[in-house]
């Protein structure tokens, strides 16, 4: 059994299957006794939800901090404008105006302010429901429509990793902001990618990414079939571990169409999940064997 | 009068840049002595906030108007904020909206014409 590792999902491409892979592979591993929880970290547009069928038993709201200005202590000195790297805040004459969508909750200019006339107050971005699907943990934000601070929810989202459990985070697509904060501190992660020209470009770009954070992973190649092999030998090139082919089958997109889990419908495509399983226990015993190595040296030096 | 137009270039030939929070530069004219300065535009290619930091750049440079293509609200509510004059959807060069600023033949704006983001990649 795995306890307190972290997978993340991810892949350059959007719609290459990070969300069937991650649910597929939390349901599966679920039946197997496995205690596992599923976090969508894709809080812009979260649909592990259509796979999972959770029952929702709890949800917050996720504030955040931004600035708001007691005018009658405020001197006009304009510190708070020439701090913010966002514009989010600005001192205009005798008064001082505030783009609450743009704050990153730094808390600058509510430092620098001689006179004290900034607070903080809450902003409501989004929020987080959790609950049981079968037997998967299951969590996911909801960012609020219009609103920016992707990375700051998926934060919170992340807070609710425990510890005994796998965790398995489903990533948004790209290699920007949220997709950093939705894969920092993963042990591991699973680059969903499709064999086709568009699979291979972003595919690079997330492997550049998570070379530049020095993160562990591997590719997983959805919809092998179609397209030609220059997934494969940009892998074997880059010397990547290909660790899954899931074939381009109908019956799959049929089963997704329909909001169905693949191991559920078909239940041939147990064994690559299972082959999935064993590929992550085998990452951890590396993971976990490379540190104890580490702690020995460590201890005779 | 000092006013703000948004301008391509760094003449008063250039044309009028349709963005306002990503105009190439900020040309400044004085309406009465035709006195010119010019500010080129940081925000160019800022992540985000441009509209409202350009809306400081011109009213730091003393302008009572800006003349320009398109103007979303942040920009827009900066502007107000300071008193500056709104004109959007002037066309031609710089010196052709000076003189229609000039013969009043320009309709102030009463509000933000697009919205955020309107200048992103163009």
């Amino acid at each position: 059994m795995l306890h307190g590792f972290v997978i993340a999902v991810a892949s350059g491409k959007g719609g290459t299957g990070k969300t069937t892979i991650a649910t597929n592979l939390a349901h599966y591993v679920a039946h197997l006794g496995q205690k596992v929880q599923y976090l969508d970290c894709d809080v812009e547009e979260p649909n592990g939800h259509i796979f999972l069928k959770p029952q929702i038993a709890a949800s917050h709201k996720v504030t955040v901090a931004v600035p708001q200005v007691d005018l009658e202590k405020c001197t006009g000195c304009g510190k708070c404008g020439e701090i913010c790297q966002y514009s989010a805040i600005l001192c205009i004459k005798e008064s001082v105006l505030t783009f609450e969508q743009l704050c990153h909750s730094c808390g600058g200019c509510m430092r620098v302010c001689p006179a004290d006339a900034i607070k903080a107050k809450q902003l409501e971005i989004g929020d987080i429901e959790h609950g049981k699907a079968g037997d998967v943990d299951f969590i996911h934000g909801r960012l609020r429509i219009g609103y920016v601070r992707t990375p700051a929810l998926i934060k919170e989202v992340k807070n609710h990793i425990k510890e005994k459990h796998l965790t398995i985070i489903d990533v948004p697509p790209g290699t920007s902001c949220p997709v950093v904060e939705a894969v920092k501190s993963a042990d591991f992660v699973l680059l969903v990618t499709e064999p086709t020209p568009f699979g291979l470009n972003d595919l690079k770009l997330a492997v550049g990414l998570l070379r530049e954070m020095n993160l562990p992973f591997a590719v997983i190649i959805n919809r092998y079939g179609i397209g030609n092999d220059k997934v494969e030998k940009y892998c074997e090139a880059e010397n990547i571990n290909i660790c899954l082919k899931l074939p381009d089958d109908r019956r799959i997109a049929e089963a997704y169409s329909s909001g169905r889990m693949i191991v559920d419908v078909l239940s041939e495509y147990g064994k690559e999940f299972s082959e999935l399983y064993e590929y992550i226990k085998s990452v951890k015993a590396g993971i976990d064997d490379k540190r104890r190595l580490r702690i020995r040296r460590k201890n005779n030096s | 009068m000092k006013i703000a137009v948004t301008s391509t270039g760094r003449t008063l030939e250039s044309g009028v840049d349709p963005r306002f929070g990503r105009a190439a530069c900020f040309i400044i004219v004085d309406t009465e002595t035709m006195e010119l300065s010019v500010i080129e535009n940081e925000s160019v290619a800022a992540a985000g906030g441009a509209g409202i930091s350009s809306a400081k750049v011109v009213i730091d440079g003393g302008a009572e108007a800006v003349l320009t293509g398109n103007c979303g609200p942040n920009a827009q509510r900066t502007l107000s904020t300071a008193g500056v004059k709104l004109y959007t959807q002037v066309t031609g060069t710089v010196a052709e909206a000076v003189e229609l600023f000039k013969s009043g033949k320009l309709t102030e704006a009463t509000g933000p014409n697009v919205q955020s983001h309107f200048g992103m990649d163009r």
